[in-house]
């Protein structure tokens, strides 16, 4: 093998990578926004007494969830201009996040919710605790505890999908880390480096996750 | 959309079928030595390949096809794009059904690692006989939801260049401006190869809650 190496290119596109990685994180704290949005207004869809609206959330989920995100983001990206939004790519990606991870969303908070008996409520009341206590203590709580894991993980997945929004050129990482390479042809130091950012930026999410997790959910006693 | 551009988008549907096939079986075959290798007991080998899984699971996809296709090329490895690509899957295939078997394996009740240890059998025959069949059925829900992620997945191999079905939609929608034509019938040749395992996946995970109970 008689390749050298060289990360100049890398070193001196560091600062447009430093910054872009704030572009990556507006894209996923964006999406995950509109994804608990999506998520709490599904489940309440989901279960309604209204057929054609759960029948909706319903066919919502499946759609999005057997389908790629590529394909996705390609067509909100070429749909939106037809219905009279123009938006730019990176507004257009937070929405193509959201929506992806909305559906995800709808079927992990519906989990936490059918995760409380109606006894439990009862139980809450019949010790005299006041509507609003049952509601934070017996209702929310744990099914924040219930669902924290999975919605979690699902937002560090979602970080990682705001990747693919670099193919409608989104301000993002890959977007300015293709732009580098394009310019150097040093392809491999380039996403060498920044696959290293991503594994810095899912770890961060999860150390952080995982702090609040053990800070607001963990049980005094096990 | 004339039938030209709808057989253009069949042999991209092929590839991705041949894409998704390679990346299961391969990753499989390696992910089964990944997860033999996580549950070895041998903290040297367990550290390693649970570094192997976190750097997988805690990049992008896209990435992963990046660093390895460019980095084969490094290596000197004149190579097809569909092989570097297909490489790329395997090795990520192999780090998640790794973790998910490994999960399985260690959800088989320890009693019976202790009587097939009682009753001296092998390593191999211990697993072979007496763990696997378990892990099997406790992780056919979570390797069948994978797969429909490995499907998805597969869309990626566009971005880097190798036509498949995703690709195949990009060129067709350059050539006759509908891209929302495209796009959706894209959508929808995905989903008709989703939705069944999805739903198989999720009859899966019912039977074995209700035979567990």
């Amino acid at each position: 093998m008689n390749y050298q190496l060289d990360f100049t290119p890398v070193i001196e596109g560091m600062p447009a990578l430093l910054s872009a990685c704030l572009g990556t994180f507006t894209l996923a704290l964006g999406g995950m926004a509109l994804a608990i949005v999506i998520g709490i207004g599904g489940v309440v869809l989901r279960d309604s007494h209204f057929a054609p609206a759960r029948w909706l959330v319903k066919s919502f989920v499946e759609l999005i969830r057997n389908t790629p995100f590529l394909v996705q983001i390609y067509f909100i990206y070429f749909a939106l201009p037809l219905a009279g939004v123009r938006l730019d790519p990176t507004p257009t990606a937070v929405i193509a996040l959201g929506i992806n991870g909305g559906a995800y969303a709808i079927e992990i908070i519906r989990g936490g919710v059918q995760s409380i008996s109606k006894g439990q409520i009862e139980a809450g009341l019949a010790l005299g605790l006041h509507k609003a206590q049952v509601f934070r203590l017996i209702v929310l709580k744990p099914a924040l505890r219930a669902i924290f894991p999975s919605l979690t993980s699902q937002f560090v997945l979602l970080t990682l999908t705001t990747s693919i929004c670099s193919a409608i050129s989104a301000y993002e990482l890959t977007s300015v880390a293709q732009r580098i390479e394009s310019d150097s042809f040093r392809s491999f130091e380039v996403f060498g480096t920044i696959t290293l950012f991503y594994l810095v930026i899912s770890w961060v999410m999860m150390r952080f996750f995982a702090l609040i997790s053990a800070r607001y959910f963990s049980y005094p006693v096990k | 959309m004339g039938e030209g551009e709808f057989l253009f988008l069949l042999a991209g549907l092929k590839w991705t079928i041949a894409l998704s096939a390679i990346g299961f079986v391969g990753g499989g075959v390696a992910g089964l030595g990944v997860a033999l290798l996580r549950t070895s007991g041998i903290p040297m080998l367990e550290r390693i390949t649970a570094s192997y899984i976190a750097l997988f699971q805690g990049t992008p996809l896209l990435m992963q096809l990046f660093v390895v296709y460019y980095g084969l090329a490094l290596l000197g490895l004149r190579l097809d794009a569909w092989v570097a690509v297909a490489i790329g899957f395997t090795l990520h295939a192999s780090a998640y059904l790794g973790e998910i078997w490994r999960g399985s394996i260690e959800a088989v009740p320890r009693g019976q690692t202790e009587a097939a240890k009682a009753l001296s059998l092998s390593y191999v025959s211990r697993m072979k006989d007496v763990i696997l069949p378990q892990a099997i059925r406790i992780s056919l829900p979570a390797t069948v939801g994978f797969l429909v992620q490995l499907i998805k997945g597969t869309s990626l191999a566009a971005i880097v260049g190798f036509t498949e079905l995703t690709r195949a939609g990009n060129i067709v929608s350059n050539q006759i401006f509908q891209p929302l034509t495209v796009f959706a019938l894209v959508g929808a040749l995905y989903f008709l190869m989703c939705w069944p395992l999805s739903i198989y996946g999720a009859h899966l995970e019912r039977r074995f809650a209700v035979s567990s109970r």
